[in-house]
């Protein structure tokens, strides 16, 4: 383990709208108990003014950083936060929560409903951006919060990180929204369809009802080979791949003869042991109602006083700059201090993990500004 | 200020009051703007098209919109700035009338800063040798420079007057300091103050 890292981690539950006090959600229903998976780094302050929430993408969960008792791979952003790494924990006190309808320790449909003693399935309620961004309003009460230094996330996490600006807005001090949009567009609620349709189509599935055997795998590992396709860029993929094969010759035959088909297949493969089928299903179709497009942002139409680091990747042809630009416009329209930066990766929407180097001037230097800024 | 600070900065730096909005268009590594920001306490934001330069300005606390200029300037409602810079890019632009119009859409004053095209060497480089003028404001060679757009001082108080712009300030910088005589013949640069007619003493 090197000296950049939180080192080991272990995850934290907290559980609220329990008996009479369920949360609202979105579509009208009322839900709970609700449990949600968290952990944090670093140390909160005495002001309790250095705070920074991590939210997640798709399939993120709360363990952002560090590792596990026994783990070989550190947290999904392991890179970025850390001692002196972009999110420095030796400055900041960092949050980061698994989202309701997830499967990583918060409530989701594979949690067992209390009532019934058997897992939700399709039972669960339908859940949107914004419901997952009041559960983690309740997780930053709890913590005794009151204002958050930043909100910062890619894609969905971008997506959640809008929402905080949209509902929350006198409780953020700085964004940073990542390969991200204001909406879903037809295409990208286009590629969750299909992504959703190859899992309901898988006889394994049973409308959700699987939980007493193995889940619809072939359907899962299919909905995520497509999402990586939609992760990479066609340079990447180049790359990567090329038209390389495994073996040296043509098989003439449906097994893997290039590179790149085992490597869908192997992600695939690998994704079924660790996400639950009917959290794909609600978490996209949560992304597929998120519209916070013609001056949403600013429901009260208020402008926000707080700073924005924008940030798109040149390649990213499933969340493009353009659309990102579309997010920092509307935040110059409202007078919004705001940074909007493309950076020019190849690695198209995946590059927000992965351009490492770039983010972390970025975000370092930016959040530095904010602090410096509210004291 | 810092001793090595720019004699162009020094001077946009002057013209502006205190507590200011300002826009810089093309801010490159935001250095004028962590200027203002620190001698004026103005509120500061960029325009600027190179990735690297961005990167600069987050560095100082710059906030910049990674954009070119002409994009970039649509995206703000009219009247959000005190003042727009254009210092050493106007003659970058492709369309320069209107970014000049969009700059005083969007700021109540503009300052643009340019290079002389008639400096005296220049000229002489044109009679003399028969080529395309080149001195320390106008160093590139004319197939590399940025530059779509060769204007003397003149030409640029002839435009003001043709499309009704005010000049509220106007200073010459030769090598290292201001010139007061024969201007367009005498000064490598020049850094104009100018407003719309009807926000003229405002």
């Amino acid at each position: 383990m090197n000296e950049d890292s939180v080192g080991i981690v272990e995850t934290k539950y907290f559980t609220f709208a329990e008996g009479s006090r369920k949360l609202l959600l979105e579509s009208g229903e009322k839900f709970g108990p609700i449990t949600l998976a968290y952990e944090t780094y670093g140390q909160l302050n005495e002001k309790k003014d250095n705070a920074v929430l991590i939210v997640h993408a798709l399939s993120g969960d709360a363990h952002v950083a560090g590792y596990h008792q026994g783990d070989e791979k550190p947290g999904w952003w392991d890179d970025m936060i850390g001692p002196h790494k972009a999110f420095d924990t030796t400055k900041y006190f960092v949050i980061c929560s698994n989202v309701i309808g997830g499967c990583k320790g918060s409530t989701g449909p594979s949690t067992v409903n209390p009532v019934t003693g058997k897992p939700y399935g399709l039972s669960f309620p339908m859940i949107t951006i914004a419901d997952m961004v009041n559960a983690q309003k309740e997780l930053i009460d709890h913590l005794g919060i009151k204002k958050l230094l930043t909100v910062a996330g890619g894609s969905m996490g971008g997506m959640q990180v809008l929402q905080w600006v949209a509902s929350y807005p006198d409780m953020i001090h700085s964004a940073i929204p990542i390969a991200t949009v204001l909406k879903h567009s037809p295409q990208q609620i286009a590629f969750s369809e299909v992504g959703r349709q190859a899992i309901m189509a898988d006889p394994d599935w049973g409308n959700g009802d699987y939980y007493d055997h193995a889940q619809p795998e072939r359907g899962l590992a299919v909905a995520r080979m497509i999402g990586h396709i939609t992760y990479m860029s066609d340079q990447s993929m180049e790359n990567k791949f090329s038209r390389k094969l495994k073996d040296k010759n043509y098989s003439f035959s449906f097994s893997t003869d290039f590179e790149v088909e085992g490597y869908l297949r192997y992600r695939g493969d690998s994704f079924v042991k660790r996400f639950d089928a009917n959290s794909y299903l609600y978490i996209t179709k949560a992304m597929d109602y998120f519209d916070l497009s013609e001056g949403k942002l600013f429901p009260d139409g208020k402008t926000v006083d707080a700073r924005f680091l924008v940030v798109a990747f040149r390649s990213d042809w499933l969340y493009p700059a353009y659309q990102c630009k579309e997010i920092a416009r509307q935040l110059k329209m409202r007078h919004c201090d705001v940074t909007y930066c493309v950076v020019n990766s190849t690695y198209g929407h995946d590059a927000f993990l992965l351009e490492i180097e770039e983010e972390t001037h970025l975000v370092k230097h930016f959040l530095a500004t904010t602090y410096k800024r509210i004291q | 200020m810092a001793e090595d600070t720019r004699l162009d900065h020094k001077i946009i730096c002057g013209m502006i009051e205190p507590d200011s909005k300002v826009l810089d268009l093309g801010c490159g590594d935001g250095t004028l703007l962590h200027l203002l920001a620190n001698e004026k306490r103005a509120r500061v934001h960029g325009i600027e098209v190179n990735e690297k330069a961005i990167y600069k300005c987050v560095e100082k606390g710059v906030s910049v919109f990674h954009e070119d200029i002409e994009g970039g300037l649509k995206n703000y409602p009219s009247k959000s700035f005190d003042y727009v810079i254009l210092n050493q890019s106007m003659q970058e632009t492709k369309n320069v009338e209107f970014v000049i119009n969009e700059a005083l859409r969007v700021g109540t004053h503009v300052i643009v800063g340019f290079p002389n095209f008639a400096f005296l060497r220049a000229r002489a480089r044109i009679f003399f040798k028969g080529k395309v003028p080149i001195t320390s404001s106008l160093p590139y060679q004319w197939y590399d420079t940025p530059n779509l757009h060769f204007l003397s001082l003149t030409d640029f108080i002839d435009f003001c007057r043709r499309k009704k712009l005010k000049i509220l300030k106007k200073v010459y910088v030769g090598k290292g300091r201001s010139v007061r005589i024969f201007p367009n013949l005498f000064a490598l640069n020049g850094i104009f103050l100018i407003t719309r007619w009807d926000n003229a003493g405002k």
